[in-house]
C-alpha cells in the first residue's frame, strides 16, 4: 500500500494536497455552531449532484412529456420518489445553509482583508446557485414553474431599448415554451453545475491560502509556536472532520423529517399549483416565487413609482439587482478596525440586527399577495436593507470598538 | 451541542410558519391511506362515477390493485371499463376537444387533484352542490362558484334545495333537540338513494381514494422515514462520542 502511495506521490502530489487542505490545514480551535454551514453546503451540493444525475435518467425534457415524466419518476421508477424529494428538499436546504453561511460571514467579518476574494467567489457561487435553482424550478413543468419563469424572464423586458429582445433571446420564444424548457434543462444539468463546482474549488483554495477566520476575528497566524504552527490552530483533520460529522447527523435528522414527512413543506418547498401541468392559457390567481427568492421579489414589488421617464418595473429590477450587487462590494464598505461583531460597537450590532429582520420580513412579504399596507412595509424594509450597506463606511468608523484579545476566547 | 441542535432547528423554522390562506370555508377531514376498505370503496366510486369524464392518467391500474389489495381478476372485471390492460395508465376515452365544447373546459385529470386543492377542499366540493336554476346545468357549488361540472352523484345524494352548510359546525337546536348540519344538506329538492350520513361517508371514501392516488407512496414513505430517523439518531450518538474523544486533547 505504501509502495503504491509512493508511486502515485512521485507523479501526483497527493500527500502534499492531503496535508495542505486537511491534515495540516490549521483551523482556529474556537469555531462555533455557525461554522457548520460551509461543510453542510458542500454536503447538500453532493446530494443535489447525485440525486440530479439519477433524476436525469428518467426525466423527459420536453413540453409534452416533462410533467408526466416527473409523475413517472414519483410512481413507476424504483425509489424515484425518494430521489425527487431529496432533490427538491435539497434545493431549499441549500439556500437555508447558504444564507446562514453568509450571515456567519457578516457577523464575524469574514469578508474583511485578506479574505475579500473568498467573499467574492462565495457571492459568485450564490449568484450561480440562484440561476441554477431558477432554471431547475422550470423543469417539473407545473403551473408555478411556468408562470414563475414567465414573470422572472419578463423582468428583463423592463430594461430600456434592449429589454424585449433580451427576454426573447432568453426564452427562445415569444412565451415560455418547450424550447425554453430544453435550454434551461441543458443549463441546469450541464453548464451551471460545472461553473458551480469550479467556483467552489476557487472558494476553498482561496480560503486555504489565507486561513479561516473565527468568531473572535483574530488572525491566528500571528501567534505561532516554534514549529511555525498557530498556537490557536488545530488540524482540520481529524478535529473538524469528526466535529462536522456531528453537524451532519443533526442536519440529516431535520432534513429527513422534511423529506419523509413534509416533502411539500406546506407548499413552500413544492408549491401547490405545481401539481397542475403548465398551461399558457391559464394564469394562477397568485404567483409567488419559491421562498428563497422572495426577499428580492418583495423589493421588486416595493418600487411603485415611475422615475425619469422610466417605468416603476424597471426601477424595481434595478433595486432587486442592486440588492444582490451591493453584497459584492461589502469587503470595501466595512472600515472597522475589528472583524467580529463581538468587538464592534453598538451601531454595527443594531445595523446587523435590522438588516437580518428586514431580510426575513421581506422574505415573508414576497410570499403573500401585496396589499397597500404590506407594500409600505416592504418599502421601508428595502430602505433598511440598503442603508445597512450604504451607511456601513460611516458607522463602522464612528463607533467605539472593544479591545480585541491576543488569543481566541474558546 | 445544545446550541448546535437549536441553531439547526431555528434554521428550518421560517419554513414552518406559512400556509396559504383559503377563501371559502371548508369541512376539514383527515384521510387515512391505511384504511384499505375505505380506499376500495373510494376506488369503486371513482371508477364508476368519475372516470367517464376524469382520467387519472399518471397512475396505473396495477398499482392501485396491488396497493389496495384487490385481486387482479376482480379488478379487471369490475373496475376497468375501457378495456385497458391492468398495467396501463388510467386514461379514459373522452375526447378533450369535444369535452371542452360540452362543458366549457375539458374535465381535468384528477391524479393530483387532492394535492393541488387539498383534501378538505375535495371533500367539501363533492358535498357542495345545490339546485340553482340560473346555471346551465341547473346546479351550482358553494365551494366552486359557477362550476361547469354537473352534479354527477345526484342519484346518490339527491339534489340539495338550498346552499349546503359547508364549513359550519354542527349545532343542536335548544328546543327541539334536533341536530343541525349532521350532514351538509338541510333540505332536499329531490331525494337520493343515500341518507345524508351515508353520502358523507361515501364522499369521505372517495376523497380518501383521491388523496391516496395523489400520493400513493405516503404510507411506505412515512414508515421508512421512522427507520431512517432512528438510523441517523444512532449515527449521531457515535459521531458525538467520536467527536468528544478527539476534542479531549484540545480543551
Amino acid at each position: 500500500m505504501q509502495k503504491l502511495l509512493n508511486w502515485v506521490d512521485e507523479r501526483l502530489p497527493v500527500v502534499d494536497a492531503w496535508n495542505k487542505h486537511l491534515a495540516k490545514y490549521y483551523a482556529p480551535k474556537n469555531f462555533n455552531v455557525w461554522y457548520f454551514f460551509g461543510s453542510l453546503a458542500m454536503l447538500v451540493l453532493v446530494n443535489q449532484l447525485v440525486t440530479g444525475i439519477w433524476l436525469t435518467m428518467s426525466y423527459n425534457p420536453t413540453g409534452e412529456g416533462a410533467f408526466a415524466s416527473v409523475e413517472y419518476i414519483m410512481r413507476d421508477v424504483q425509489w424515484g420518489w425518494l430521489l425527487r424529494y431529496l432533490h427538491s428538499t435539497g434545493a431549499s436546504a441549500f439556500f437555508i445553509v447558504v444564507y446562514l453561511h453568509m450571515f456567519r460571514g457578516l457577523m464575524y467579518g469574514s469578508y474583511q482583508k485578506p479574505r475579500e476574494l473568498i467573499w467574492l467567489f462565495g457571492m459568485l457561487i450564490y449568484l450561480v446557485l440562484m440561476a441554477e435553482a431558477f432554471m431547475g424550478y422550470l423543469l417539473p413543468w407545473g403551473q408555478m414553474s411556468y408562470w414563475g419563469a414567465q414573470v422572472i424572464v419578463n423582468l428583463f423586458g423592463a430594461i430600456p431599448v434592449i429589454g424585449e429582445d433580451l427576454s426573447l433571446w432568453i426564452r427562445g420564444d415569444y412565451l415560455i415554451s418547450g424550447i425554453t424548457l430544453n435550454r434551461f434543462f441543458a443549463l441546469h444539468v450541464v453548464a451551471l453545475p460545472i461553473v458551480l463546482l469550479g467556483l467552489v474549488v476557487l472558494h476553498i483554495l482561496a480560503l486555504h491560502e489565507v486561513g479561516s477566520n473565527n468568531p473572535d476575528g483574530i488572525e491566528i497566524k500571528k501567534n505561532k509556536d516554534e514549529n511555525g504552527i498557530p498556537k490557536d490552530g488545530i488540524p482540520f483533520h481529524p478535529y473538524y472532520s469528526v466535529h462536522d460529522l456531528v453537524g451532519v447527523a443533526v442536519f440529516f435528522f431535520i432534513f429527513f423529517i422534511v423529506v419523509f414527512f413534509f416533502p411539500e413543506m406546506g407548499g413552500l418547498f413544492i408549491e401547490k399549483p405545481n401539481f397542475e401541468p403548465a398551461n399558457a392559457l391559464k394564469t394562477p390567481a397568485h404567483i409567488a416565487p419559491v421562498w428563497y427568492f422572495t426577499p428580492f421579489y418583495a423589493m421588486l414589488r416595493a418600487v411603485t413609482v415611475d422615475l425619469f421617464g422610466l417605468p416603476a418595473k424597471f426601477w424595481g429590477v434595478v433595486v432587486m439587482g442592486g440588492a444582490i450587487a451591493i453584497l459584492f462590494v461589502l469587503p470595501w464598505l466595512d472600515r472597522s478596525p475589528v472583524r467580529s461583531i463581538r468587538y464592534k460597537g453598538w451601531l454595527s450590532r443594531i445595523a446587523l440586527t435590522l438588516f437580518a429582520i428586514s431580510f426575513v420580513v421581506l422574505g415573508y412579504l414576497g410570499l403573500v399577495p401585496a396589499t397597500e399596507g404590506r407594500t409600505t412595509v416592504a418599502q421601508v424594509l428595502t430602505v433598511v436593507y440598503f442603508l445597512y450597506f450604504i451607511l456601513m463606511p460611516f458607522y463602522t468608523r464612528m463607533e467605539k470598538t472593544k479591545p480585541v484579545p491576543e488569543r481566541v476566547t474558546g | 451541542m445544545r446550541k448546535l441542535i437549536f441553531g439547526l432547528f431555528i434554521a428550518f423554522l421560517p419554513a414552518l410558519g406559512l400556509a396559504a390562506g383559503v377563501g371559502v370555508p371548508l369541512d376539514h377531514i383527515k384521510t387515512d391511506h391505511t384504511d384499505k376498505a375505505s380506499l376500495q370503496r373510494g376506488a369503486a366510486m371513482f371508477t364508476n362515477y368519475c372516470m367517464g369524464c376524469h382520467s387519472m392518467e399518471y397512475a396505473r391500474y396495477k398499482r392501485v390493485a396491488d396497493d389496495l389489495e384487490i385481486p387482479v381478476d376482480l379488478f379487471e372485471e369490475n373496475l376497468i371499463f375501457t378495456g385497458a390492460q391492468i398495467g396501463e395508465l388510467m386514461k379514459n376515452s373522452m375526447n378533450k376537444d369535444m369535452a371542452a365544447d360540452w362543458f366549457g373546459a375539458p374535465p381535468p385529470d384528477l391524479t393530483l387533484e387532492s394535492r393541488l386543492r387539498g383534501e378538505s377542499w375535495v371533500y367539501s366540493y363533492l358535498r357542495g352542490f345545490y339546485k340553482d336554476d340560473s346555471r346551465p346545468l341547473g346546479v351550482n357549488n358553494v365551494v366552486f362558484d359557477k362550476v361547469g361540472m354537473p352534479h354527477v352523484l345526484v342519484d346518490l345524494q339527491g339534489l340539495c334545495a338550498v346552499e349546503p352548510n359547508i364549513g359550519k359546525k354542527a349545532s343542536v337546536e335548544p328546543l327541539s333537540g334536533n341536530i343541525n348540519n349532521s350532514s351538509a344538506c338541510p333540505e332536499y329538492a329531490t331525494e337520493g338513494s343515500m341518507t345524508g350520513a351515508e353520502f358523507d361517508r361515501a364522499m369521505y371514501d372517495l376523497t380518501n381514494f383521491m388523496s391516496y392516488m395523489a400520493d400513493p407512496i405516503k404510507v411506505e414513505r412515512e414508515s421508512l422515514g421512522i427507520f431512517v430517523l432512528i438510523f441517523v439518531a444512532i449515527f449521531f450518538v457515535f459521531a458525538y462520542l467520536l467527536n468528544r474523544e478527539y476534542w479531549k486533547d484540545v480543551h
